[in-house]
C-alpha cells in the first residue's frame, strides 16, 4: 500500500493529493504544512487585506472535504527528511514514514542584499503569515514604498490603496513589467497604475532601506540618491524556490529542487512540484522553474500519476496566463515576445478606453499568441488557433468567437478588422458592430 | 507628490463626506417617520412628507451618488470590515428595525395609521384619495429601488450588463408596480400589476380576484374588457412567458430584470449579497423548501379553481385554511418579514432562494429547458472565491469554475456579479445557441 507524504499545502501539493485519491482509493495520503491547517487560495490573500473576503471564503474546499477524501492534514514544520529510511521529522518531534515523498515547498521572497532588508515593516507577500504581518505593520502607515515591478508588486499597491495608504512604486524597467509585456501593453498598464494614484517611478532602483534606531523602516534611498520616507516597504522583486529541506537531504538542487520530466528527483520515490521544482530536460544543465498557479496544478497531477506508475511526462502545453492589473483584465495565450513589433504582430488599441489586443504571428503569418488588456479572451478558442497554426487573417475574421467579455460590452471586432485592413493586402469585410445601440446609449469607460 | 495622488485623495474625502451627510439625513428622515407615527404631524401632511420621505430620499441620493466617486471598477474594498454589511452591531440593528417594520405593516397596521400619511400628498396627486398602508409601502419600495438602483449603477458602471439590468428593474418597478396600478385605481379599475405572475402572485386565481376581473362590461381592447384582458394576460404570462422567455434567456429575464422582489434584492439588498450561506447543507434545505412551497401553492390554486368552477361540490374547509395559512406563513411572514427584514443577516435573496414558487418554476425550466448557462474559461480559475462570496443565491460558483466546468444551476438568477468580480475573467453568462459555443451542462 502506498503511503504518500506531501510537504506543502499550496495548489501543487493539494492537487497532487486529490489526484492521488482519485487514482488510488487505498493509499495513505498526508499533507504537511507549516503555514496553515487547511489549503487556501494563495492568489486570494490580497482580498483578505482589502476586505473583499474573509478567511472562510478563500478556502476552496469545505473542512469536511479532507476527512471524506481521507487526506490527513498536519499543521507542522518538517525539520528534516531522511531518504534512506524514508522518514520525515516534524518540529513537534513526531516522525512520519513514507513510500513516496512529494516536495511542494513553494518559494520565498527575493532579497538582493539591500541594507535594511530585514528591518521591521519590510516584507514580501507570499504566505498567510505575510498578510498577518502586513496587517499589523500598516495599521498606522500612511505612506509605503513597493520595490519591484511584477505581478505581486501591483497587487500590493492595490491592497495599500484600498486602505488609503499613499504608495510609491519603484520599477527598475522603462515601463511596468516590460521584460514580459511588449512596449505598448506595458505603457497602457503603467498609465493605468498612475491613474489609480500610485506614484510610479520607472527606471528607479532601490539602494537601501533606511531604518531608525529600533530597526524599523523609515524610508528608502534610490540609486539616484533620492530619499523617500515611508513606514512600510514591500519587497516584490520575484521569488526563489525553497530548497533548504531538499539540500539537507541529499536531494539534488540547482536553483530549485532538480527533477526530470517525470517530476522525479535524483531519489526515485521523491518528487517535487510547483514553485520549488526546477525541471531539467535531458542533456541540459539549467532547468525551468515555473511559478504559476496553473503550472503548479498541472505538475501536481503529473506527480500523482507517476506515483501511481502512469509514466507520464510533464509537458507544459500551450502557455497561458491571466491577471488583473488594478481594474484591467489581462489574458495571454501562446507566445507573444516582449520584443514584438508591427512586423511580427497585429496590435490594436482602443482610442478612448483602456483596451488593447495583440496577435503575434510567425514569418508565415501563422498566429503564435495573444495578449489582451481590458478584453477577455476565450481560452479554448485561442489555444485551438495556436495549435492549428491558424492564419492571422482567419483569426481576425473569426475573432468574435474568441471574445469572452460580459454581454452588452462594446464590440471591438470591427475596429480590429479595420486595423488589420490598414496594413493588409487582403482586406476583410468589416462586420457590423454588435451592441452598437447600447454602446451609444450607455457609454462605459 | 504627484498631482494625481492629491486630487484622487481629495475626491475620496469629498465622497466620504457626502456619504456621511447622506447617512445622517437618512437617519433624520427615519426619526421623522417615528415622530409622525405618534401623531406629531397630524395637521401638516405636506411638512411630514417632506421631512420624512423627502429628507430620507435626499440622504439616500447623497449616499447613492457617492458611489460614482473614484474610478470605475469592482468596489468591494472594506466590505468585510463594515459593521453594517457584515453582521456587525449596525447590521443587526438594521435587521431588527426592518423586521419590526414588516411585522407592524402586515399584522399591526393600526400602529402605522399616522405614519402612512407621509404618502398622502403623493397619493392625492396620483389617485385623488388618501394613502393606505399598501400605497405607502409601495411608494417607499419604489423610491428605495430607484435610489439604491442608482447606487448599484455607480458601483458597477464599468459593466454595461449591470447598468442595463438595473435600469430595467428600476423601470419595471416604477411603471408596472407603482404608476400603472395607481392610475388604474384613480380610474376605478381593478388594481393590477402586469409583471406580477402566478405563482408569485398567489391570489391571482382567488374567486374574489377572478370576480373583480370579470365584473366589468365596457370593452377595452379587441372586444375584451380591461379585466378580461388582465385575466388573459396573466394566463398568457404563465403558459407562454415563463417557458418561452426562460428557454431563450434563463430565469434572469424575470428574477433580475423584471421582478419587484428581485428588484429590491438587487438594489437595496446589494450591500448584503455576500451574506448568503454557501454550504451544501443550505443548498439541500433550499431545494426542499422551495419545491415544498411550489407544491403548496399549486395544490391551493387547484382547490381554489375547483371551488370557483363548482362551489357546490368543491367547497372545502381545508381549502380555506390552506389559503389562510399560505397568506400568513408564505405571503406575509416569508416573503416580507423574513425575505426583506433579514437582508442584513441572511443576505438579499432569502425569499427568492428558499421560498419563491415563481423562482422554483423558472428554475426548473432553466435547468431542464433553457439555453442559459454560465461558461467557464478553460483552466484559468485560481480558486480565489470572489464569485462564490458575492453570489447572492448562495451558489458555490468556484466549485464549478475550478473544475473548468460550464454549468446551469436552477437557482441562478443571472445577476452576473460572479463574472464581474472574477479577477481572472473566468466566468460569462451566455444564452447563445449551443452550436456557436460548445459546452457541457453538469450539476454537482
Amino acid at each position: 500500500m502506498k503511503n504518500v507524504v506531501i510537504i506543502g499545502n499550496g495548489v501543487a501539493g493539494i492537487t497532487c493529493a486529490r489526484e492521488l485519491r482519485k487514482r488510488d482509493s487505498s493509499a495513505s495520503i498526508t499533507v504537511i504544512s507549516r503555514e496553515s491547517q487547511y489549503h487556501y487560495s494563495r492568489p486570494a490573500l490580497m482580498y483578505l487585506y482589502m476586505g473583499h473576503m474573509q478567511w472562510s471564503d478563500v478556502m476552496p474546499y469545505p473542512a469536511d472535504f479532507w476527512a471524506k477524501n481521507r487526506i490527513e492534514l498536519v499543521h507542522d514544520t518538517v525539520v528534516s527528511c531522511d531518504t534512506e529510511i524514508q522518514t520525515v521529522t516534524l518540529a513537534s518531534g513526531a516522525t512520519k514514514t513514507y513510500t513516496h515523498l512529494v516536495l511542494a515547498t513553494g518559494s520565498s521572497v527575493n532579497k538582493f542584499g539591500w541594507p535594511g532588508q530585514d528591518a521591521k515593516n519590510v516584507q514580501g507577500l507570499y504566505t498567510l503569515q505575510d498578510i498577518e504581518s502586513m496587517e499589523t505593520s500598516t495599521a498606522e502607515c500612511d505612506r509605503a514604498v513597493i520595490v519591484g515591478g511584477g505581478l505581486i508588486g501591483i497587487e500590493m499597491c492595490e491592497m495599500l490603496l484600498s486602505r488609503g495608504i499613499e504608495v510609491t512604486f519603484l520599477v527598475r524597467e522603462a515601463e511596468y513589467w516590460n521584460n514580459v509585456l511588449p512596449k505598448e501593453e506595458a505603457q497602457l498598464v503603467s498609465r493605468h497604475i498612475g491613474k489609480h494614484g500610485v506614484d510610479l517611478r520607472l527606471q528607479t532602483e532601490l539602494a537601501e532601506i533606511r531604518t531608525d534606531t529600533n530597526n524599523v523602516a523609515v524610508g528608502v534611498r534610490t540609486k539616484d540618491g533620492e530619499k523617500i520616507s515611508c513606514s512600510f516597504v514591500g519587497l516584490t522583486a520575484g521569488v526563489h524556490p525553497n530548497t533548504d529541506l531538499a539540500e539537507q537531504s541529499n536531494i539534488d538542487c540547482g536553483r530549485g529542487v532538480l527533477v526530470n520530466q517525470y517530476l522525479q528527483t535524483n531519489i526515485p520515490n521523491v518528487y517535487a512540484v510547483g514553485d520549488c521544482a526546477e525541471i531539467l530536460l535531458p542533456g541540459q544543465t539549467r532547468g525551468v522553474v515555473e511559478q504559476l498557479w496553473y503550472t503548479g496544478k498541472n505538475q501536481g497531477i503529473v506527480a500523482a500519476q507517476n506515483i501511481c506508475d502512469a509514466n507520464q511526462l510533464y509537458e507544459r502545453g500551450i502557455w497561458y496566463n491571466s491577471a488583473k492589473f488594478m481594474e484591467l483584465d489581462y489574458h495571454t495565450y501562446g507566445q507573444v515576445p516582449a520584443t514584438s513589433t508591427d512586423s511580427t504582430s497585429l496590435f490594436w488599441q482602443c482610442r478612448n478606453t483602456e483596451k488593447c489586443l495583440r496577435i503575434a504571428f510567425d514569418d508565415q503569418r501563422r498566429v503564435t499568441g495573444f495578449n489582451s488588456l481590458g478584453i477577455r479572451l476565450r481560452h479554448k478558442v485561442c489555444e485551438q488557433w495556436i495549435a492549428d497554426g491558424a492564419s492571422l487573417r482567419l483569426v481576425v475574421q473569426q475573432l468574435s468567437s474568441a471574445l469572452f467579455d460580459p454581454e452588452f460590452s462594446t464590440d471591438v471586432v470591427p475596429d480590429i478588422v479595420l486595423s488589420y485592413n490598414a496594413r493588409a493586402t487582403d482586406p476583410i469585410p468589416v462586420p457590423k458592430r454588435k451592441n452598437s445601440f447600447w454602446s451609444k446609449l450607455i457609454p462605459v469607460k | 507628490m504627484p498631482l494625481q495622488q492629491s486630487t484622487s485623495s481629495f475626491y475620496a474625502s469629498v465622497f466620504m463626506q457626502k456619504n456621511a451627510t447622506g447617512v445622517a439625513l437618512f437617519v433624520f428622515g427615519l426619526v421623522m417617520f417615528c415622530a409622525g407615527s405618534v401623531g406629531v404631524f397630524v395637521d401638516s401632511p405636506i411638512l411630514f412628507s417632506l421631512l420624512s420621505i423627502g429628507v430620507a430620499t435626499v440622504g439616500g441620493l447623497l449616499v447613492a451618488t457617492s458611489a460614482f466617486g473614484g474610478l470605475a471598477g469592482v468596489k468591494n474594498d472594506g466590505t468585510m470590515f463594515a459593521s453594517s454589511k457584515n453582521r456587525g452591531a449596525v447590521g443587526w440593528l438594521m435587521g431588527i428595525v426592518l423586521t419590526l417594520f414588516y411585522v407592524l405593516l402586515y399584522w399591526f397596521p393600526d400602529t402605522l395609521q399616522y405614519m402612512v400619511q407621509a404618502a398622502d400628498p403623493v397619493s392625492y396627486t396620483l389617485r385623488g384619495m388618501p394613502a393606505d398602508r399598501w400605497f405607502f409601502y409601495g411608494l417607499l419600495y419604489t423610491i428605495a429601488i430607484l435610489v439604491m438602483g442608482l447606487r448599484f449603477i455607480g458601483r458597477n458602471r464599468h459593466n454595461r450588463y449591470q447598468i442595463i439590468r438595473t435600469l430595467s428593474v428600476m423601470a419595471f418597478q416604477t411603471v408596472f408596480a407603482f404608476a400603472i396600478p395607481a392610475v388604474l385605481e384613480a380610474l376605478q379599475k381593478p388594481y393590477f400589476d402586469f409583471k406580477n405572475v402566478w405563482p408569485l402572485d398567489y391570489d391571482f386565481f382567488y374567486s374574489w380576484h377572478l370576480n373583480k376581473l370579470t365584473s366589468e362590461s365596457t370593452p377595452f381592447f379587441a372586444g375584451l374588457t380591461l379585466g378580461e384582458f388582465m385575466l388573459y394576460w396573466g394566463i398568457a404570462m404563465i403558459v407562454i412567458g415563463i417557458p418561452v422567455l426562460t428557454y431563450f434567456f434563463g430565469k434572469r429575464w424575470y428574477c433580475s430584470w423584471v421582478c419587484g422582489c428581485g428588484g429590491l434584492a438587487e438594489t437595496v439588498g446589494d450591500p448584503y449579497r455576500h451574506l448568503s450561506d454557501k454550504s451544501m447543507t443550505s443548498w439541500k434545505i433550499e431545494r426542499w423548501m422551495i419545491y415544498s412551497v411550489l407544491v403548496l401553492v399549486t395544490v391551493m390554486t387547484v382547490l381554489v379553481i375547483l371551488e370557483y368552477v363548482n362551489p357546490a361540490e368543491y367547497s372545502f374547509a381545508f381549502s380555506r385554511s390552506l389559503r389562510t395559512f399560505y397568506g400568513f406563513a408564505i405571503g406575509a411572514a416569508f416573503s416580507g418579514v423574513i425575505g426583506v427584514g433579514f437582508y442584513p443577516i441572511m443576505g438579499s435573496r432569502v425569499w427568492c432562494r428558499f421560498g419563491c414558487p415563481m423562482a422554483a418554476i423558472l428554475g426548473l425550466f432553466q435547468r431542464k429547458a433553457s439555453r442559459f448557462r454560465i461558461t467557464v474559461n478553460g483552466d484559468q480559475c485560481m480558486s480565489c472565491g470572489n464569485c462564490s462570496t458575492y453570489c447572492e443565491m448562495g451558489i458555490d460558483v468556484r466549485a464549478y469554475a475550478q473544475k473548468g466546468e460550464d454549468f446551469t444551476r436552477a437557482s441562478c438568477v443571472g445577476c452576473g456579479i460572479c463574472s464581474s468580480v472574477c479577477p481572472r475573467g473566468v466566468l460569462k453568462l451566455e444564452n447563445d445557441s449551443v452550436a456557436t459555443a460548445p459546452h457541457n451542462k453538469t450539476d454537482r
